[in-house]
């Protein structure tokens, strides 16, 4: 009994950290798409598109992990939410289609490369608004009967899942923009700069519009972040994006070239921190909890092995990488 | 009820349709990725320019196929949830550790050296980018002993048991994994990726020896390409064979459907070679049989009873017509590749490998056809087990998701309008770099800047696209 309340925990944690990942590395290339249309020029798209060539294959995996990890360690789970998300879902996986065949695709011709400029900017946004309409719709609970999700296929669009749909492609787009200025040079940095400044604001206003709007979403909510003493402890939250959102705007106002990018993957822990705080023990929320959920005790146990021995060499062969394709990315050099 | 069983259909019809477009890119990618790590370890032993100039030209064409293969299978991993939610839910204990070790072991790998692959070689030498090139070979083969795996589960289920709430949970790993089928399919599976890869190989190769049959990259192509081809093809025949009789042996309403047996013949089945299969009167009409051959082959013994549909209950049985021709048409392009493997081993020991234009338009017109025989083969299998997900336990019908046929047709449609958009631009693409020779310094996709620079040397720069 014991051991299997521990195992459903452990993989909340594996789950919920492949997301996270999953979030902040596709986060920024998907931002990157998203900021298409603002750099028009052709050299200008081939520098952004070259930035993360090498490795966006590797960031979307993490997807398909957390998809494929939570079938496997929470089936009920899956079975309940992936048809409450339907439409969504369909929406993100068409998206990522576009957008992921852009990136050779554009390569392989002159006259269509335009269509796929446009393939990359449209399936960046579809996929990034998708994922944040089915945040929203999994924060506002979901009708369950037995072993099924009981509702309609329309019952995710609401006001507050727009509103978190938003809120992520700012954030995804303010990734990309604190990316471009750590990856780039010269003219493209300076508007992803100032992009940076525009689109922090617009995050800082998303963040405080969803955390208003979350606690009146369902009491449960309102009693784990303002419940004496639990309050003394969901505080930190608030008060930590306070902290880093000023660090950010000094790293900003000193046209640092690192620390905005990582300083923004701070904010995104946060808020992810967030959404933990308001959901736990639930996966389903207000329905199904992680233990009602989980798989029998053997499966997890048996995946617990992989994850264990196979997830620290994964991260190790993808930082290689990143540390392979280090650096500014030079347009120049690409001439001659 | 009515509605119920027409958003199962739909499903079907989605599964099916995104499935088929999907086995396509791996069926490809997995030989192609072992034909790069050994064009790349001929290079670095060898020396030679040609290698590297053709590991360049695939790997070209590999980043697009790839590409293809990655969108679409994130397609299928969440195609479970959506579409099939109660099979997720009850197959999920077993089925979800089997995909997630894929995940893991596979695709990470895959991914995370891709990119070295592709843009690395000025980066970090050619030992390191070998290596790379090495991770992404193994990492398909991995993929597919992982699918594999899942797939035969839930055609030959072993090693588990039922809990109260439905269900199906590992009793013993070993045996889920290493199931009664799965050493079969992986064997077919992989040998069926080499040869449509050599197949598509051998064409390019053929193509441009119809041109100039001096080209070296081309003659190197082609002769590798038609040893693969007389190797391997018979070497899948006998694979597919033993298959053939394992499946007797664990599915045996799928082999009565393959072999159009309605009825039982207690001494000795013909081998129906044509007809049509009616599934309401229970006939094959127009048969086109050969007396006692069925059991010769499928029992060793020309008197050997066989029992045909007729012993198993109508509501078990899997759609005939489809599993049968559908086989018939595997087995056909299994045998024309016997044929082009044996005609170019004997022009080969003529001296006339490279100068038979007959040999070169037969490659040539042989392209497609490992992926039809993929196609073919993967239809058999999974319309052969109908009318279950998993073979004898789980009904296709008690899989479904509680949706509405209108959510299942409109994304139907969704699925249908962007996948022949977006993958027929990718074929055009592909068939647009397959068109030129690879040249004497081909570039890679390339290093980090070069997709700015390669833009310059690819066809579509030199006019052929613009």
């Amino acid at each position: 009994m014991n051991i299997a309340v521990d195992l459903a925990t452990v993989w909340a944690f594996i789950i919920a950290f492949a997301v996270f990942v999953y979030v902040v590395m596709d986060g920024f290339d998907l931002g990157l798409g998203i900021l298409f249309p603002l750099f028009p020029d052709k050299r200008d798209r081939d520098v952004i598109m070259n930035s993360v060539a090498p490795v966006w294959d590797g960031n979307e995996t993490w997807l398909v992990l957390g998809g494929g990890g939570l079938m496997a360690a929470f089936p009920l789970a899956y079975a309940v939410l992936m048809p409450a998300l339907y439409t969504p879902m369909i929406a993100m996986l068409l998206g990522l289609v576009f957008r992921g065949v852009a990136f050779e695709f554009r390569w392989r011709t002159t006259r269509a490369r335009n269509r796929w400029d446009i393939a990359f900017f449209g399936g960046s946004l579809l996929a990034t608004l998708a994922q944040g309409i089915a945040l929203g719709a999994i924060l506002q609970g979901v009708q369950v009967e037995g072993r099924h999700y009981a509702g309609g296929w329309w019952d995710w669009l609401t006001p507050f899942s727009m509103l978190t749909g938003v809120s992520l492609v700012i954030g995804y787009s303010l990734l990309g923009a604190t990316w471009l200025v750590m990856k780039t040079e010269g003219e493209l940095r300076d508007r992803a700069y100032h992009l940076s400044w525009v689109l922090l604001l617009a995050m800082l206003g998303a963040i405080a519009a969803v955390s208003i709007a979350t606690p009146f979403l369902h009491i449960q909510y309102t009693e784990r972040w303002f419940a004496w003493p639990n309050v003394l402890m969901t505080a930190q939250v608030p008060i930590s994006v306070a902290v880093v959102t000023a660090l950010l705007l000094r790293s900003l106002a000193n046209k640092y070239d690192y620390q905005p990018f990582f300083l923004t993957l701070a904010l995104f822990t946060l808020s992810y921190a967030g959404l933990g705080i308001s959901m736990y023990p639930y996966i389903v929320p207000q329905s199904i909890t992680i233990w009602q959920a989980a798989a029998p005790e053997n499966s997890q146990l048996f995946m617990l092995v992989g994850v264990a021995g196979l997830i620290p060499l994964i991260l190790g062969y993808t930082a290689w990488a990143y540390w392979v394709f280090r650096g500014k990315v030079k347009p120049e050099s690409g001439y001659h | 009820m009515f509605e119920g069983w027409d958003a199962v259909v739909l499903a079907r019809a989605q599964f099916a349709f995104t499935m088929s477009f999907h086995i396509i890119f791996p069926a490809f990618s997995i030989g192609l990725a072992s034909y790069l790590a050994v064009l790349e370890a001929l290079w670095l032993a060898t020396g030679r320019e040609v290698y590297i100039n053709l590991f360049n030209y695939w790997l070209k064409i590999f980043a697009v196929a790839f590409a293809m293969g990655v969108v679409s299978g994130i397609v299928m991993s969440y195609q479970f949830g959506t579409n099939w939610s109660a099979f997720s839910d009850k197959t999920g204990p077993v089925i979800g550790p089997l995909m997630a070790y894929e995940v893991l072991t596979a695709f990470f790998l895959e991914a995370g050296f891709l990119g070295v692959m592709l843009f690395g070689l000025n980066r970090v030498g050619p030992k390191l980018h070998f290596l790379a090139t090495l991770m992404v070979a193994v990492g398909t083969l991995i993929s597919a002993f992982w699918i594999l795996s899942a797939n035969s589960w839930m055609q030959t289920p072993a090693g588990h048991t039922v809990n109260e709430a439905g269900q199906f949970i590992a009793a013993d790993w070993l045996k889920v994994i290493f199931n009664p089928s799965f050493p079969y399919r992986l064997v077919h599976m992989v040998l069926a990726a080499y040869l449509t890869t050599a197949l598509v190989v051998g064409a390019v190769g053929a193509w441009h020896l119809l041109r100039d049959r001096h080209l070296a990259g081309p003659r190197v192509m082609f002769s590798m390409a038609m040893w693969m081809a007389t190797l391997v093809a018979p070497i899948q025949i006998i694979a597919g064979d033993q298959h053939g009789l394992n499946t007797l042996e664990h599915q045996p309403v799928k082999i009565m459907a393959m072999e159009g047996h309605f009825e039982s013949h207690k001494h000795g089945a013909p081998l129906i070679l044509f007809g049509l299969p009616n599934q309401s009167t229970g006939r094959v009409d127009y048969a086109v049989e050969v007396p006692k051959l069925g059991s010769l082959i499928l029992k060793h013994s020309t008197d050997a009873p066989m029992a045909g549909l007729d012993t198993v209950p109508r509501e078990n049985w899997p759609p005939v017509a489809i599993t049968f021709w559908s086989f018939r048409i595997m087995v056909g392009m299994g045998l024309l590749m016997l044929a082009l493997g044996l005609f170019s081993l004997l022009m080969r020991v003529q001296g006339k490998l490279y100068d038979s234009r007959l040999l070169h338009m037969f490659a040539v017109a042989m392209a497609p056809a490992g992926f039809i025989a993929v196609l073919a083969g993967w239809i058999t299998t999974e319309v052969g087990r109908q009318p279950f997900t998993v073979y004898g336990l789980l009904r296709t019908v008690e899989s479904a998701s509680p949706l509405a046929a209108p959510a299942v047709a409109s994304s139907l449609i969704a699925f249908i309008i962007v996948y022949f958009a977006v993958f027929a631009a990718g074929v055009i693409y592909l068939l647009r770099l397959m068109a030129a020779p690879p040249h004497p310094g081909e570039e890679g996709p390339s290093s980090h800047e070069a997709p700015i620079r390669t833009a310059g040397i690819t066809p579509a720069a030199q006019g052929v696209g613009s």
